[in-house]
């Protein structure tokens, strides 16, 4: 079926994975959009911060599969993942400080307004952005952690 | 004898029923067929296959936050990490004697007959009485709509009620990562980096990561000293 003497298409200058890298185009916009559905959304629905981030990262990981480690340490630099990894846990350990010293316990939202249930509502903002930033951020930060030890992966090899 | 209940209810019941069933078995299929393989590109994507059925089987259950977890995290991000950990190793796994799957052999069927001794203390699906429906859990389920005013109970649980638990979660995924930086480090080491330990190269020219011929950082990285 296929002609053996058929120069594979990198050789002519063309762009083996176009299909691919149209679509992914299109949806990777649509997939970052679905996390921040999921995570504001995640007092009314399913979701929250850990499957919020997930799908984030899932995103950036697309973006790295298909334009390849360069472009997309181009766009989510390894700096702002490391410490993307540290202020979630910061932020959520800092709502609890907070709480702490509006004379609450540790991580009683009540104390946050004068409302107890807008309090609540504000807390649970917070600790979920908080979850969002770091399990984003570890994610990708495996992710770049593996990815960079080895050579892209070579068109031969799909 | 849940189960002959269960069935005699036609008109909702029995499609779940039917739609379980079917996962389950398909589950099983994977399992199998994941066993019998040898070729680890086709086993990190039939493992993505089986967090993709136990999704669906979650949803039938009525576990949304759970299969939404799953599906992200067990079909999307850890089929990636698989396979770009796979890359690094081996594309084949080589076949153990059978002498040495005895002893494995033998752990597996105890646990089996473990779970199969314990099976009957297990609560019926949607049990009124079991451990799950009543004590504190009732609590959150009454309260929340008063105290928390959000209607997502599970939120409401894991964010506030649970608030100390979920962040010791928070904190098992930044030191997870942290483990896979001080180990390998965000930039991989790009083979720039050469360890001589009582005369041992760890790291030289035939490492995967000195594959890369060009300098991946960036000009700022490349201005830092090496991490």
């Amino acid at each position: 079926m296929s002609d053996p003497d058929r120069k594979p298409d990198a050789a002519l200058g063309r762009d083996p994975h176009v299909v691919l890298r149209v679509i992914s185009k299109f949806l990777i916009p649509l997939i970052a959009l679905f996390a921040l559905y999921v995570q504001f959304h995640g007092d009314y629905g399913p979701g929250g911060g850990f499957q919020a981030g997930v799908i984030l990262a899932a995103a950036v990981i697309l973006y790295a599969l298909v334009f390849g480690l360069k472009a997309a340490k181009a766009a989510f630099p390894p700096r702002l993942i490391r410490y993307g990894m540290t202020l979630g846990v910061l932020l959520y350990g800092g709502t609890g400080v907070v709480t702490w010293f509006l004379g609450g316990e540790f991580l009683n939202y009540s104390v946050l307004a004068h409302d107890a249930s807008h309090g609540q509502h504000y807390g649970i903002l917070a600790v979920e952005l908080g979850v969002l930033v770091t399990v984003t951020s570890v994610m990708i930060a495996i992710f770049y952690a593996f990815g960079s030890r080895q050579p892209e992966t070579s068109d031969e090899d799909w | 004898m849940s189960l002959f209940a269960a069935a005699l209810e036609p008109a909702f019941v029995v499609p779940t029923l039917l739609l379980d069933i079917c996962f389950l078995a398909l589950l099983v299929v994977v399992a199998f067929a994941i066993v019998r393989m040898r070729s680890l590109f086709g086993i990190v994507m039939l493992q993505g296959v089986y967090s993709l059925l136990s999704a669906a089987w979650f949803v039938t259950l009525d576990a949304v936050d759970v299969a939404f977890t799953e599906a992200a995290v067990g079909a999307g991000v850890s089929t990636v990490l698989m396979l770009s950990a796979m890359l690094l190793a081996d594309r084949k796994s080589t076949p153990v004697p059978m002498r040495r799957q005895l002893g494995a052999l033998a752990v597996v069927l105890l646990a089996g007959v473990a779970m199969f001794y314990a099976v009957p203390d297990m609560a019926a699906f949607g049990d009124v009485n079991s451990a799950a429906n009543s004590y504190v859990g009732m609590d959150f389920m009454a309260k929340t709509a008063e105290e928390v005013k959000i209607p997502n109970v599970v939120t409401a649980v894991l964010a506030s009620y649970r608030g100390y638990d979920t962040f010791g979660e928070v904190v098992v995924i930044f030191s997870a990562g942290l483990g896979v930086l001080l180990l390998l480090g965000l930039n991989g080491n790009s083979g720039h980096w050469v360890a001589r330990p009582n005369g041992q190269v760890i790291n030289d020219r035939t490492a995967p990561s000195a594959g890369l011929s060009k300098d991946n950082r960036s000009e700022e990285q490349r201005a830092e000293p090496d991490e």
